[in-house]
């Protein structure tokens, strides 16, 4: 094997095709900047929800006195202390429960102070108005639908909330967003191997006299088929370069430089995240191609 | 050397073979003339040599191999022993005579220092020292058919097989590339040469193998063009 031979045919090649080259390349790009974006994004989801689901909690609102006009559910007026404690010992003998907090109006008040600030909204609040619940921390989060079923609708109970529920809709969209991605990535996908499979066919085609000489004096398959499959791996590895490109500078410029200053109550993933994704865009960008351009050979490449 | 059992030859979706019972046998340092019509079947019988086509019926020996049972990866290491030439000269007019030649070495990963060596070489044989450096389409084409041929000799093969080989040369030119080739043959290298010039077949007096539609019609050993039975 020459490896300076082989070297310049493939630097032929590559010139000759250069605007085919050129699709190869941004489309591969695209393609597994989209694939690591759409990685990145479900781990990003994954964190989310081991950060939140340890906070959030299934809170029973009881009515108080205001409630009696405003919600249908506390039509007898506000809770009874008979009312309050049993629900409070139904919750504590309940199995799938972790702790229960008593929040009275009063924290309520608090809490809310702290939350919102001077607000016209908060100084026009006072602590009567606010509700007293039952904050209940559940050892399996996904089990919330059995405190609903056992205490909305109950005498004395406002409402039953769910928060997981809340975080559950953000989750359930973000992995919308993430399914969507990958669609587009596998779109993308599918174009970037027509486009390697039909350069390869050009390729071949305009080096046939060259192949067919190599062909007579007794050149191994291998030796024939190695500048195109070269080829289409160096165009793919350079996709795979500028897909890692994107990756990088969406993190920097898109993550760290912008979300990151304006939410906070995300934790978002890090540069570890991202650099770990990197030898798995660059693997495949170089052995897609090269898998591509060899199974096409198969077809338009006689040896 | 080339030996064909009843070899028959049909290509795919056609009736009429284009070989029909073919058996004959070539020795070592041979020189055989094929002649017939167009479409008698010369150029299938070159290429069931190259192993381009496989027999349909019957075996092929080449180089005491059976070409049914060589395996497609060992069909490189077989064609490194044949040369070839064609009309067409098949040469590449980006690179120079030179390299032209040395693309056959490199290909088959021949060390460069091997390469620098025998390349002047075989141009000399052939007639075109000192013509290293100039580029096919500056040569006239009896020239070029010499480039092909230090290309298919360069390697030392057993065999060389020429399609027509003056097809696209005048007379005069067309002497000078048979004594090429004679020279060659006389080295010990066997030749199969498929060919319509009747005037080179009948002054070389060499063995004539003629084929009339796929069939094997005259096997002559100092033979002439036309029918002589």
């Amino acid at each position: 094997m020459r490896a300076q031979f082989v070297l310049s045919e493939i630097g032929v090649g590559l010139r000759r095709n250069l605007t085919m080259t050129f699709a190869v390349i941004v489309s591969v790009a695209l393609s597994l900047a989209l694939f690591g974006g759409s990685l990145l994004m479900r781990e990003q989801v994954s964190t989310m929800k081991g950060y939140w689901y340890d906070k959030v909690n299934v809170s029973v609102f009881l009515c108080n006195k205001q409630d009696k006009e405003t919600s249908p559910n506390c039509s007898k007026g506000a809770v009874t202390d008979a009312q309050r404690n049993e629900i409070r010992s139904e919750l504590k003998q309940m199995s799938i429960v972790e702790s229960v907090q008593f929040e009275t109006s009063e924290q309520a008040y608090k809490h809310y102070k702290e939350q919102f600030g001077d607000s016209p909204l908060a100084n026009s609040l006072t602590p009567d108005q606010m509700q007293e619940s039952f904050r209940i921390k559940l050892k399996d989060p996904e089990k919330y639908k059995v405190i609903t079923t056992a205490f909305a609708g109950r005498p004395g109970v406002q409402e039953v909330q769910d928060q997981q529920k809340l975080v559950d809709d953000l989750f359930n969209l973000l992995n919308g967003m993430n399914y969507a991605a990958l669609g587009v990535m596998s779109l993308m996908l599918i174009v970037a191997l027509m486009l390697i499979v039909n350069t390869v066919r050009v390729s071949a085609f305009s080096r046939r006299r060259e192949t067919g000489i190599m062909r007579l004096v007794g050149a191994s398959s291998f030796y024939i088929q190695m500048p195109f499959i070269m080829e289409a791996a160096i165009a793919g590895l350079l996709g795979a370069g500028f897909a890692c490109v994107l990756l990088v500078s969406g993190q920097y410029f898109l993550v760290n430089n912008w979300l990151a200053n304006r939410i906070d109550v995300i934790n978002f993933i890090g540069w570890d995240a991202v650099l770990a994704k990197l030898p798995l865009v660059l693997a495949i960008g170089l052995l897609m191609p090269a898998f591509a351009a060899f199974f096409a050979l198969r077809k338009y490449l006689k040896v | 050397m080339i030996r064909f059992d009843n070899v028959s030859k049909t290509y795919p979706k056609q009736n009429r073979p284009a070989l029909r019972d073919v058996s004959l046998e070539i020795e070592k340092g041979e020189f055989v003339f094929l002649v017939g019509s167009s479409g008698s079947g010369k150029s299938t019988f070159l290429r069931l040599l190259l192993r381009e086509e496989r027999a349909s019926h019957g075996a092929v020996h080449v180089l005491g191999k059976d070409l049914a049972r060589l395996s497609n990866w060992k069909v490189p290491q077989m064609r490194r022993q044949l040369g070839t030439v064609f009309q067409d000269f098949r040469l590449l007019p980006n690179k120079t005579v030179g390299e032209n030649v040395a693309f056959a070495l490199e290909v088959i990963g021949k060390p460069r220092g091997a390469i620098r060596k025998t390349v002047p070489e075989v141009l000399d044989l052939v007639g075109l020292g000192g013509k290293e450096d100039r580029m096919p389409g500056e040569l006239s084409g009896g020239e070029q058919q010499r480039v092909a041929i230090a290309r298919a000799f360069v390697n030392r093969p057993l065999l060389l097989i020429a399609d027509e080989p003056t097809g696209n040369l005048d007379p005069q030119t067309s002497v000078g590339i048979m004594k090429l080739l004679d020279r060659i043959n006389r080295t010990g290298t066997t030749v199969v040469m498929a060919t319509h010039d009747q005037q080179i077949v009948d002054q070389m007096r060499k063995r004539v193998i003629e084929l009339e539609k796929g069939r094997l019609v005259r096997d002559q050993s100092r033979g002439v063009y036309g029918y002589q039975h």
